[in-house]
């Protein structure tokens, strides 16, 4: 129950001014500009672009200059900034089978066209701390480079779906339900459920895919591929009357091949789970796709085995960190009301009790 | 994806798409004067909702939305221009919509000259640089030769 309460307004005034000061830090210490959190925090802004559900890497790291570089505050703060801004329209669906990659792995094969691009990544590094980079104002030399062969790098499932091997992902033109626009019904489509997945929190898809490779909900996941790069987004322009590119931005996208023991009506073939985020985040469309996976029990006629991967309205009602924190963090606001009719009733049971036994 | 369009439409698409990418600062550099014109639709910030496929090629899904900016003009010869560009900046938009009208007059030689075809380069220049760099990552796999077979 909540009552208006008046006051505090000099405690919550000094509050805020001293959260600016603390922001701050040493004044000593140059401060930080938001275009040094871009292009340096990356992957941070990446992260707070995903789960703000908004492309846009200048407000995304202005947030986490404000949010003292708490992401989730940060991403509150995007989620905040965008019911601001007027909506056009809806692009074309994005076509990432003509993604430019900087990065495009596949574990299920080795020789594949397009070949293995590792791009940036923080794999086969050693995970140790390298204090070179404590020392400012040293320019890495430039990175090498080599002939690019400008070959088509086709999507692996389309190789496996060649041969009927896998599940074939239909061209299909139905609108896509806006869990921005109408509240999420279950059951969910896989559409609506996949925006759900694209914007909840990193951290908590990580954790149920990761139950999923331990067996609540097992669906025994190969990276069919992973690719991250810049892919063109087209928009129609209502003065025109066709679609026109408008920008490019940058998706990681993964799809897993998952096994698949067939049915009364298909053959043994892979199934599929499908990962994109908006930005580099390979740990979060990777995690994506598993759940997406392990979300698809019903349609592929497998077992509910009461795994929380599998469990829509579990995953889809939980997986916004935004809706979590908003109702998590409202406890400690002040429930005087509440908490004074709490006590009254502990107090008058006590006194029952302590009189019964008196008797 | 590009759908197939007229000519004169599959050429406007092409200009737009390079000005929609140029890079804000570029463009105002190239274009340091601005012909007369009306802004019929003042530049204005808004989203649009990008779409993804499910699994690539099936249902689409929203992803998620990105800023926007658009804006239409008309010039002092009757031209009417468009533009949507991505990000916030206005100048962008007024600018793109500005080079969308020029390019339907007389001066189309000159614009696609002066700012479309650096923009151009400068884009592929860009490109090639990164895919350069992602070939150089690319991995060229060798079997070791194992004792038993010698």
């Amino acid at each position: 129950m909540y009552v208006a309460v008046k006051g505090g307004e000099r405690a919550i005034d000094a509050a805020h001014a001293w959260l600016a000061e603390e922001r701050r830090g040493d004044p000593s210490v140059p401060e930080l500009t938001v275009a040094q959190i871009r292009e340096q925090m990356t992957l941070a802004v990446n992260r707070v672009m995903a789960e703000g559900s908004l492309h846009d890497p200048d407000l995304a790291a202005l947030a986490i200059k404000q949010a003292r570089g708490d992401l989730i505050e940060a991403v509150f703060l995007i989620r905040a900034y965008r019911t601001t801004l007027p909506r056009f329209g809806s692009s074309q669906p994005v076509d990432t089978a003509r993604m430019a990659v900087d990065r495009r792995v596949s574990a299920t094969f080795k020789d594949l066209p397009g070949g293995q691009v590792l791009g940036p990544t923080f794999d086969y590094t050693h995970r140790l701390l390298d204090f070179a980079l404590a020392a400012e104002g040293a320019v890495p030399p430039a990175a090498p480079t080599a002939p690019a062969a400008d070959e088509a790098v086709p999507h692996v499932a389309g190789l496996l779906d060649r041969d009927g091997l896998i599940e074939a992902e239909a061209p299909d033109d139905t609108p896509a339900p806006d869990l921005t626009r109408s509240p999420l019904e279950l059951p969910a489509s896989r559409a609506l459920r996949l925006q759900a997945l694209a914007r909840g929190d990193e951290g908590f898809l990580l954790s149920l895919a990761y139950s999923t490779q331990r067996g609540y909900g097992r669906t025994h996941a190969f990276v069919g591929e992973l690719r991250i790069g810049m892919v063109e987004v087209q928009a129609e322009l209502p003065e025109l009357g066709f679609a026109v590119p408008i920008g490019e931005i940058e998706l990681t996208e993964c799809e897993s091949v998952n096994q698949f023991k067939g049915s009364r009506t298909e053959p043994p073939q892979f199934t599929r789970g499908y990962g994109l985020v908006m930005g580099q985040g390979e740990r979060k469309a990777l995690s994506m796709s598993l759940v997406d996976r392990a979300l698809r029990w019903r349609e592929l006629g497998e077992d509910f085995t009461g795994a929380p991967a599998q469990d829509e309205e579990f995953v889809l009602s939980h997986c916004d960190n935004i809706q979590a924190t908003g109702f998590l963090e409202h406890i400690k606001l002040p429930h005087y009301v509440d908490f004074q009719a709490e006590l009254e009733l502990v107090r008058r049971l006590r006194a029952e009790t302590m009189q019964e036994a008196a008797e | 994806m590009n759908i197939p369009l007229p000519p004169d439409d599959a050429r406007r698409r092409d200009w737009m798409a390079i000005l929609a990418k140029a890079p804000p600062a570029r463009l105002a550099a190239l274009m340091p004067d601005l012909p007369a014109h009306d802004l019929l639709r003042p530049p204005q910030i808004g989203t649009v909702m990008v779409q993804g496929r499910t699994g690539g090629t099936g249902a689409p899904f929203n992803l998620g939305e990105m800023t926007v900016t658009r804006a239409s003009v008309r010039l002092g010869t009757g031209e009417v221009g468009h533009a949507m560009v991505q990000g916030r900046d206005k100048g962008h938009a007024a600018r793109a919509a500005i080079t969308d009208a020029l390019m339907q007059g007389d001066a189309a030689a000159r614009i696609e000259a002066e700012i479309l075809d650096p923009l151009r380069r400068e884009a592929e220049a860009r490109r090639r640089t990164r895919a350069a760099k992602a070939a150089a990552t690319r991995v060229e796999f060798f079997t070791l030769v194992r004792g038993e077979d010698q």
